[in-house]
């Protein structure tokens, strides 16, 4: 059992150093194409996989954060009624939903939706052996493969985040109107009072770490793909399950470090 | 550039091991300018590594892969980008980019590593699909291609950049006689008009003594035999007279 644990820990710290160095290796060979005066990457490529992540998911994002905003609410507030306090609820929903539910939300996702196309598609080119003849050519595999994903995903995480944030408080509000008698007035004018800032900016770097880890994540695991078309499969499968866990387990060391050094 | 007749590729003592498996063990091999040298072997003797070490895809354990005077086991990946460029790889399944049109794999190389205009590249790109007479096909997805015509495209892409050195794996495989045919001219038009040095790997016998001026023949990781194809042919090793026996028994 305890040597289980322990292989599962080293191949664990080998799959991160490998993500760092893909990440670094594709920083590096940007700044190398900098340096020469090109540019690093196609801008089309990046907006391409920009409007695939970005705008290819907001519908799914404002569902989701719509409902997930209006249950909150809803079940918030009939605890709250109990003490009479329901009038506590924009100030929880909003600010819970700022810096926690909606980038967790948008983080889930992205990595569900994003993350398994960039591994699915960068593993069926690595089992194609397109990645090999991009690096071949001198190209860089993974400036021109990987730096445009990655970049169109950490970006627009924030923006889906912010997203995600107004259409939870909007489903909040809505069901606060319909069902605990909280006028739409007052509702948001407790937001704006109670919603700070800091809560903002916490969410929007939450939501660019998740953004990189994803990408990272998902990136990796394509270029990693070992033996057709199963691998591609096995592949996705596991940067999905990684990145979601990824994602919770770092939203949670966040939430502890900025509560304990910014309370 | 090198000059005619010094060597442009050189291997030596090369060793690789993969998955603790030996691949290669102290493979020496050397080609002059201009010249075609075809590569042998069973299936899985290591051929296609062998290409993979000198395009440096793959790092050998030991042993020195000098291109142009240079090691390239030596070089910073910068410095080896800018030496893949001088260097063509037909790969075994074309690997052609599959989201881009035929035009677009043969013109990204030239998008990607050099600062020709648009109007230039176009001009290439014709150029080349015209050499592989594939002109009519260039705005085709490498889906829509059959095997000959992907392996073509593979090779306008490579010649793209005007390479010294072009690299082809098992480039009939898999394809029908005419198809392998057409490949093989190809090659010889490149040997004897471009005066394009070429490595190719095969281990079909026919294709390899119509394009060889040199020949090397690779077995459990090792060169048996690098000669001329006459002494190929009149070679006593066992292993390649029990090679050149099976195909002339397969010949009608």
């Amino acid at each position: 059992m305890i040597s289980k644990v322990g292989m599962l820990t080293i191949s664990g710290l080998e799959e991160l150093g490998n993500m760092v160095g893909l990440v670094q290796g594709t920083f590096s060979e940007i700044f190398e194409r900098v340096a020469k005066g090109r540019s690093p990457f196609r801008m089309d490529h990046v907006l391409l996989q920009g409007y695939r992540a970005g705008v290819g998911s907001v519908p799914m994002v404002i569902l989701l954060s719509l409902f997930v905003g209006l249950t909150m609410a809803l079940l918030t507030g009939y605890q709250l009624r109990v003490f009479g306090m329901e009038t506590l609820v924009p100030a929880v929903v909003s600010v819970s939903f700022t810096r926690e539910m909606g980038p967790l939300f948008t983080g889930i996702v992205l990595a569900s939706r994003i993350g398994a196309a960039y591994t699915a598609e960068l593993g069926a080119m690595t089992a194609g052996g397109e990645v090999q003849a991009i690096e071949g050519m001198g190209i860089g595999a993974r400036r021109f493969l990987v730096a445009p994903r990655f970049l169109a995903i950490f970006f627009l995480t924030p923006c889906l985040a912010i997203i995600s944030i107004l259409s939870g408080i909007f489903g909040a509000a809505l069901i606060s109107e319909l069902m605990l008698d909280i006028s739409y007035g007052y509702f948001f004018d407790q937001v704006m009072t109670n919603l700070l800032i800091r809560d903002v900016l916490s969410g929007i770097a939450k939501s660019l770490l998740f953004g990189a880890i994803i990408g990272s994540i998902a990136c990796y695991k394509g270029l990693a793909v070992k033996g057709g078309a199963v691998g591609v499969g096995t592949a996705t499968t596991s940067s999905v399950v990684t990145a979601i866990s990824s994602v919770i387990v770092v939203d949670s060391i966040f939430n502890i470090f900025i509560l304990t050094f910014f309370p | 550039m090198s000059a005619p007749g010094k060597n442009l590729v050189e291997m030596q003592g090369v060793k690789l091991t993969l998955s603790e498996k030996v691949i290669l063990e102290d493979v020496s091999i050397s080609l002059p300018k201009e010249e075609v040298l075809v590569v042998m072997g069973l299936s899985g003797c290591g051929k296609s590594t062998l290409l993979g070490i000198l395009m440096g895809l793959l790092t050998p354990d030991s042993g020195k892969v000098i291109f142009n005077g240079e090691d390239i086991t030596k070089m910073s990946r910068s410095n080896l980008n800018l030496a893949r460029t001088h260097i063509g790889m037909v790969f075994q399944n074309g690997a052609l980019i599959s989201s881009l049109t035929v035009a677009e794999n043969v013109a990204l190389p030239l998008e990607e590593l050099t600062k020709k205009s648009a109007s230039e590249i176009a001009e290439i790109v014709a150029q080349k699909l015209k050499l592989v007479d594939l002109e009519d096909a260039s705005e085709k997805l490498p889906s829509e291609l059959s095997g000959g015509m992907q392996k073509r495209t593979g090779l306008a892409r490579a010649l793209a950049l005007e390479p010294e050195l072009v690299l082809f794996d098992e480039p009939s495989a898999g394809l029908d006689p005419i198809n392998s045919k057409l490949i093989d001219e190809l090659i010889i038009k490149l040997r004897d008009e471009e005066k394009v040095t070429s490595i190719v790997v095969t281990h079909e016998m026919e294709s390899a003594f119509t394009l060889a001026t040199r020949m090397a023949f690779l077995h459990e990781g090792k060169i048996l035999l690098q000669g001329t194809p006459d002494e190929f042919r009149n070679s006593k090793d066992p292993t390649i007279s029990d090679f050149l026996t099976s195909f002339k028994n397969k010949e009608p």
